[in-house]
């Protein structure tokens, strides 16, 4: 049966990543990280994936990883949700890493779990498991054309490229231009990639590796999910308890209780959901349906959660500085990737046979 | 009796003494309660072993293969869920002896008689008097929305036994014999032409003081453990996926492609992705509670059930198209259970109206999820310090 709660090495887990974020990663340094030339914190990076090892958290023991699990890794998410943190995980240490471990590539596996390897997978970052992605173009053995949209390419030391022949290509970053593109989410920068006669190594069929990784993707997406609109709510409960107006504090006012109330239950809600897709993608069981069912749940609920704390902010929640707009954005940007909520909806039509007129 | 392999060898050992095909229903049930296999977390002698209440799944588990009668736990759900949690905590040994054993066999039937028209959501408001006779109390007033009151043998009662205190303090718990003379059962007939809940008129009731549960003016704090008990009964169901109202919508869509359109398939996709993740949900809570760390989740289950069922009722009258303009059924009846799945859409819309007002309405539930899980600060009120006969009204 379904294991929808945590273990106590996964509350551990959390703890770690939690303690390590709230020390490293507060949302100022977040915000104006945002703006400068360098959007991603590789220090911390280089402490979440080198020092406590998550960057191999999907990968085998025998190749270098940690040989846990999705569930695992879904905790990893949540925290990172929470902080907004501007790390590769998501990108490298998940969907990355599922798409060579579709397709059995031990060298770059070895190398992607150590976490001194970014890797990416060069498919715009709105796209859905089952959905045509857009390929490069393989001409005399190298690799011509453009793929726009990709997520933390700017980091990436490898790139995982389609291609037309059907092959997925590894190719080194300095051989590719990558240009960055303004981004609606700054903490998840996009960029687009440029290959002008890149060689490549056949890693092998793109088809099955990034179906996997794209449904990995959107399972555990729905944990970073959970995270962002968990950190929405804590602090807008918070600051309601504290914000005085006629003489008392705001979050006294039925109106904005019931708000809030009917918010906790919707996280509430998303929690089980996304235990249950991560559960799902770890023991194999019921995977698709699970998955689309949290992806299909989790992305307006992430977006309501914060844009129900920038109204119940008032003002402050209108301004930079003020923590709230970086989950928002986040949390808009994630409702398109790895397809939308409609998508996945689209999806189960099919696959619990509620079909279309 | 804390090992599920103990427990499982006692159940079998039970039930090869009273093998399920060749014992009487009813001896078999009280055969049960004898032997501590009825609740297991309940105290021996009163129908359990004071096992972990997780452990009441292998005893089920073993009654269930070998096809052994049940208890009718929905007709009897008042009983099961509010009564008896209540005289189990509250009740004199005498009170728990006399009233429990017929009440988990079903032979006694028990009902509520809590809220009043004039006091709803404001139950604590009730008016409903209590006078001290001698050894009796004499009962005058009116209760509403009391489902099985015309079939119960007991109810429990909550009436004003001090109306010059404030209101919560003035309160009294009883065990109410529902044969005595004075006690009146009317039907009230509801928006779905049925009468499932009735009215209770207490003229002079006579109810000894050895009926009641807990001491006197203590009588909210004594409900309050019914009616925590009540919303962990209403959200607590164990469901398959399309277990609940989804069920006969999707049967419908799957079965009648001509009454599908774009607008009806987009709204039943959402509510099918909704109605799934509520019943992971409940799973979640149900696992929580098997490990003994329950979380606040409980709380929220019956608000979700609520707009779920009635939005998902909605869309299916609108999905039968011309069959949703007409009604299986008007006539005046009064059901023992009530039953979604045994009628047409049009009942299940029109039922399912009352499930954010029955139990506690979706407005105070979300008033109590913000004060009692979020910490935020409760209402300003004017009532808790008046005198009850001081109240507006």
């Amino acid at each position: 049966m379904t294991d929808l709660l945590y273990s106590q090495e996964e509350d551990a887990l959390r703890a770690a990543v939690r303690d390590l974020l709230t020390d490293h990663c507060t949302a100022a340094d977040v915000a104006a990280r945002a703006e400068s030339a360098a959007p991603h914190d590789l220090d911390l990076w280089k402490s979440l994936a080198q020092s406590m090892g998550l960057a191999g958290l999907l990968i085998p023991e025998a190749l270098g990883g940690q040989g846990a699990g999705h569930r695992e890794a879904a905790v990893v998410l949540e925290e990172l949700g929470r902080a907004v943190a501007p790390v590769p995980y998501l990108t490298s240490a998940v969907v990355a890493t599922e798409a060579l471990l579709g397709c059995g590539d031990e060298e770059l596996l070895g190398r992607l779990a150590t976490g001194r390897t970014i890797g990416v997978l060069a498919v715009g970052l709105h796209l859905g498991p089952g959905t045509p992605v857009p390929v490069a173009r393989l001409e005399d053995g190298t690799l011509h054309g453009e793929l726009t949209g990709i997520a933390d390419a700017a980091v990436a030391d490898v790139l995982l490229v389609p291609a037309d022949d059907g092959g997925l290509y590894a190719v080194a970053a300095e051989a590719v231009t990558r240009t960055p593109q303004v981004s609606l989410d700054l903490t998840r920068p996009l960029a687009t990639v440029t290959l002008d006669g890149a060689s490549g190594r056949r890693l092998g069929d793109a088809e099955p590796a990034v179906r996997r990784a794209l449904r990995v993707a959107a399972g555990l997406l729905a944990s970073e999910q959970l995270g962002l609109a968990d950190w929405a709510l804590t602090e807008t409960v918070r600051y309601l308890k504290e914000r005085k107006q006629f003489n008392r504090p705001v979050g006294g006012f039925q109106a904005l209780k019931h708000r809030l109330a009917q918010l906790w239950l919707e996280v509430v809600n998303l929690r089980a959901a996304a235990r249950a897709a991560a559960d799902a993608l770890a023991t194999g069981a019921d995977t698709d349906i699970t998955v689309a069912v949290a992806q299909a749940y989790a992305a307006p609920v992430a977006v309501r959660a914060a844009e129900e704390a920038l109204q119940l902010h008032g003002g402050i929640g209108m301004t930079w500085e003020h923590p709230v707009h970086l989950c928002l954005k986040r949390a808009k940007a994630d409702s398109l990737a790895y397809g939308t909520a409609g998508r996945h909806r689209e999806a189960l039509a099919e696959l619990v046979d509620l079909r279309a007129p | 009796m804390s090992d599920a392999g103990e427990l499982r060898d006692r159940t079998r050992e039970f039930l090869a003494a009273h093998p399920p095909g060749r014992t009487e229903r009813l001896d078999f049930l009280r055969a049960r309660f004898d032997a501590g296999l009825a609740w297991v977390h309940y105290p021996e002698g009163l129908g359990g072993l004071g096992a972990p209440r997780s452990l009441q799944a292998v005893v089920d588990a073993e009654l269930e293969a070998a096809g052994a009668p049940d208890n009718d736990p929905r007709r009897i759900g008042i009983g099961l869920g509010m009564a008896a949690p209540t005289i189990l905590q509250y009740g004199t040994e005498e009170q728990k002896r006399r009233l429990l054993r017929p009440l988990w066999t079903g032979e006694e039937v028990w009902c509520q008689l809590f809220s009043e028209p004039g006091a709803g959501s404001d139950l604590a408001a009730l008016g409903t008097r209590a006078v001290r006779e001698g050894d009796d109390w004499v009962v005058n007033g009116q209760k509403v929305w009391t489902s099985s009151a015309h079939l119960a043998r007991w109810a429990i009662l909550i009436a004003r036994t001090d109306p010059a205190v404030p209101k919560h303090q003035g309160i009294t718990y009883f065990v109410c014999d529902m044969t005595d003379p004075g006690v009146e059962v009317r039907p009230l007939r509801q928006i779905t032409g049925e009468a499932e809940f009735n009215e209770v008129f207490l003229t002079d009731v006579r109810i000894p003081d050895s009926r009641r549960l807990g001491a006197v003016g203590e009588g909210w704090r004594v409900a309050q453990t019914t009616l925590n008990n009540e919303r962990v009964a209403i959200g607590g169901m164990r469901l398959p996926r399309e277990g609940g109202m989804i069920g006969p919508v999707a049967k419908t869509w799957r079965e009648r492609p001509e009454l599908r359109t774009h607008d009806l398939h987009q709204r039943l996709l959402k509510l099918w992705v909704e109605a799934e993740v509520a019943r992971l949900t409940g799973e979640r809570l149900r696992q929580q509670l098997t490990v003994g760390q329950p979380g606040p989740e409980g709380a929220g289950m019956k608000l979700a059930f609520a707009r779920l069922n009635q939005e998902i009722s909605g869309l299916e009258v609108e999905l039968r198209g011309e069959e949703g303009l007409l009604y299986d059924d008007w006539t005046m009846r009064r059901p023992e259970l009530v039953d979604f799945t045994g009628r047409d859409a049009g009942y299940r819309y029109l039922r399912a109206k009352g499930n954010s007002i029955e139990g506690g309405t979706s407005e105070v539930l979300l008033n109590i999820v913000a004060e009692r899980v979020l910490g935020l600060p409760a209402e300003s009120r004017t009532d808790k310090d008046v005198a009850w006969k001081d109240l507006a009204r």
